[in-house]
């Protein structure tokens, strides 16, 4: 299994779509790998800065919709490439929840009322978020403040995490 | 309980449940396209896995960037030509015969009601416009469709829309669906099928339909459906002739992908579309919706008509009516892209290249390059442009650019006025 812990991104928007996470201009790239710099570049919500604030971060956190628009799989393999794993969010656009939990990461649901609380207590300041994958809870510290969140992942997307993906999953089973 | 159309095509496809609320399904078809196979094949090859569940079963299509523009696009297409000819994919469409996927693909009779497709596009939802259930995929979920002909996908809810009332003269499929993407947000079909139905939706073409069901993604839509009836039969009529004695007999066939009178739906929405104005997006959503009239005089850089939105034949034939005899404002340039070959020569025998030719158009070979900024029509920082398109996001057809979404009809009178326009088709 993968890394679901580290340094937390905060994205404070909605309906952040594939293309604002990976311009359509780099789907022409043969490799994941070749997408690690352009991650969020068409991202505006100042003071987000793409070129500075992506690096060293673990997990994101934002609003609800997140990965809406193209069925681009570049978007979880861009964030991959840069070593975040994990996304919580309201909720998720269809197709990228899936492409991530078929690539063996993570895009969890949390109410609206823990993303705000989130935001509230912890955006603006450096946080990290620990995941256990054995109790089901987030554990967020930041600014002298730990707090814990619990949160459900659904059976067959857990399994796709732990078979490292769809792809090695369905070629045993059909 | 009754069902709903995708229900009974996930009854009837479904051969695992691997948990609760997830269903594993038969595949009848999976389309491809250079964009997002390439990395697919290149990983069953890794794998040791380069084959295919069944050729007949799976399309393939170079429209996204073609011809190829550079070294890198040259090797996506490359990479999906070598490997629809070493799998024996004998629909593959290359240079000279490629269209737009969405629309090619309805275009030569491959979606049937009551199929499962699956494709490595969000705008796959288009062929639902059939009675099919289709959903756009990512490449993961397209590399076990092509191996193993197999899709996962949880089981949908249904929001019904009843298009009623009588549709006003110069307003078209295109405005009821942002209509709809409006009433529901970017966001409130996620994880849902939209199916449209009601007097409106029965009366129109195909082509409408396909137009309705390929926006269903833009408010998270799995799939959008139409129900099959005769004007499906009609459009496959060339296609299917063989295997009914009678088209009555094919809408027998078809109609057991009706929805049940019983069904039950997560919501039902009446819509009478009696009083609705064409309309247009602004802004970076596509929820963003405002009426033409609201909008008019906005000054535009570009317009562009294409795309498996309005791409189609129809759609040219609604522009070119807007456009006869007249000249594209000195302001603006534009660009029409038909979908298809088949179209392109269809709109050449009816006169319609001339017209936009004489109007100032550049007419391009069918592609899908200018809609999501690759290109064929890219926009530079600060302009704008109205498009037939699908997707207004910040960026899309150009890093800067504006994207306002609109019918043919008012593209067609924005690129006469040289601003935002409605179409003399309108007389509300």
């Amino acid at each position: 299994m993968k890394n679901f812990s580290g340094k937390i991104l905060f994205l404070d928007r909605s309906d952040i779509n594939t293309d604002e996470i990976i311009p359509a201009k780099y789907l022409t790239e043969l490799t994941k790998e070749a997408l690690k710099p352009y991650c969020l570049e068409d991202l505006n919500l100042p003071p987000f800065n793409p070129k500075t604030d992506v690096a060293g971060k673990s997990v994101i956190i934002t609003r609800a919709n997140f990965g809406c628009g193209s069925s681009r799989e570049h978007a979880p393999w861009v964030l991959e490439c840069n070593g975040i794993n994990l996304v919580i969010a309201e909720n998720f656009a269809r197709i990228f929840r899936q492409n991530m939990f078929n690539c063996g990461l993570m895009a969890i649901q949390l109410s609206p009322e823990a993303i705000d609380d989130i935001f509230k207590t912890f955006a603006g300041g450096e946080a990290e978020c620990s995941t256990d994958l054995d109790k089901l809870v987030f554990t967020i510290s930041g600014s002298g403040v730990t707090k814990e969140y619990k949160f459900e992942v659904g059976k067959f997307d857990f399994e796709l995490v732990k078979a490292g993906g769809w792809v090695d999953y369905a070629d045993k089973k059909y | 309980m009754g069902k709903t159309l995708a229900q009974k095509i996930f009854d009837a496809h479904l051969i695992d449940t691997p948990a609760e609320g997830v269903s594993v399904l038969s595949l009848d078809r999976v389309f491809c396209h250079e964009i997002t196979t390439p990395i697919a094949i290149n990983d069953l090859v890794a794998r040791g896995k380069d084959r295919v569940f069944d050729p007949t079963k799976i399309k393939a299509v170079i429209d996204h960037v073609t011809p190829s523009k550079d070294s890198k696009t040259a090797e996506q297409a490359k990479t999906l030509r070598d490997w629809a000819r070493r799998n024996d994919i004998k629909d593959f469409f290359d240079i000279g015969e490629n269209g737009v996927c969405h629309a090619i693909f309805p275009e030569k009779g491959f979606v049937r009601p009551g199929f499962t497709v699956i494709m490595g596009d969000s705008h796959t939802c288009t062929h639902g416009a059939f009675g099919a259930f289709a959903a756009g995929v990512g490449t993961t979920d397209l590399e076990v469709g092509i191996l193993k002909g197999v899709c996962t996908m949880r089981a949908p809810e249904t929001i019904k829309v009843n298009v009623t009332g009588t549709l006003p003269e110069g307003v078209y499929a295109k405005d009821v669906i942002l209509s709809i993407i409006k009433m529901l947000t970017v966001n409130g079909a996620t994880d849902k099928v939209i199916e449209f139905a009601g007097p409106v939706i029965d009366g129109f073409t195909m082509e409408s339909r396909m137009t309705l069901c390929n926006m269903a993604i833009e408010a998270g839509g799995t799939c959008g459906c139409c129900y099959p009836d005769m004007v499906t039969v009609d459009y496959l009529w060339s296609f299917i002739s063989k295997e009914f004695s009678s088209r009555a007999e094919a809408l027998k066939e078809y109609s057991k992908w009706r929805p049940d009178d019983d069904a039950e739906y997560f919501k039902v929405i009446d819509f009478d579309v009696t009083t609705l104005e064409p309309v247009m997006t602004v802004n970076y959503k596509p929820d963003q919706v405002r009426t033409i009239r609201e909008m008019e005089g906005t000054k535009v850089d570009q317009v562009y008509i294409g795309s498996c939105t309005n791409g189609r034949l129809e759609d040219l034939r609604i522009a070119a009516s807007v456009l006869k005899g007249k000249r594209i404002a000195p302001n603006v340039r534009a660009i029409v892209s038909p979908a298809t070959p088949l179209v392109f020569r269809q709109a050449l025998a009816e006169g319609i290249i001339q017209i936009f030719m004489d109007a100032g158009f550049c007419v391009t070979n069918p592609t899908c390059g200018a809609c999501l900024g690759m290109s064929n029509g890219v926009l530079a920082n600060g302009e704008v442009c109205a498009s037939t398109t699908n997707r207004n996001f910040n960026g899309r057809m150009g890093k800067g650019g504006m994207v306002h979404l609109m019918s043919p009809a008012s593209a067609a009178a924005t690129a006469i006025a040289g601003c935002i326009k409605n179409s003399p088709l309108y007389k509300g």
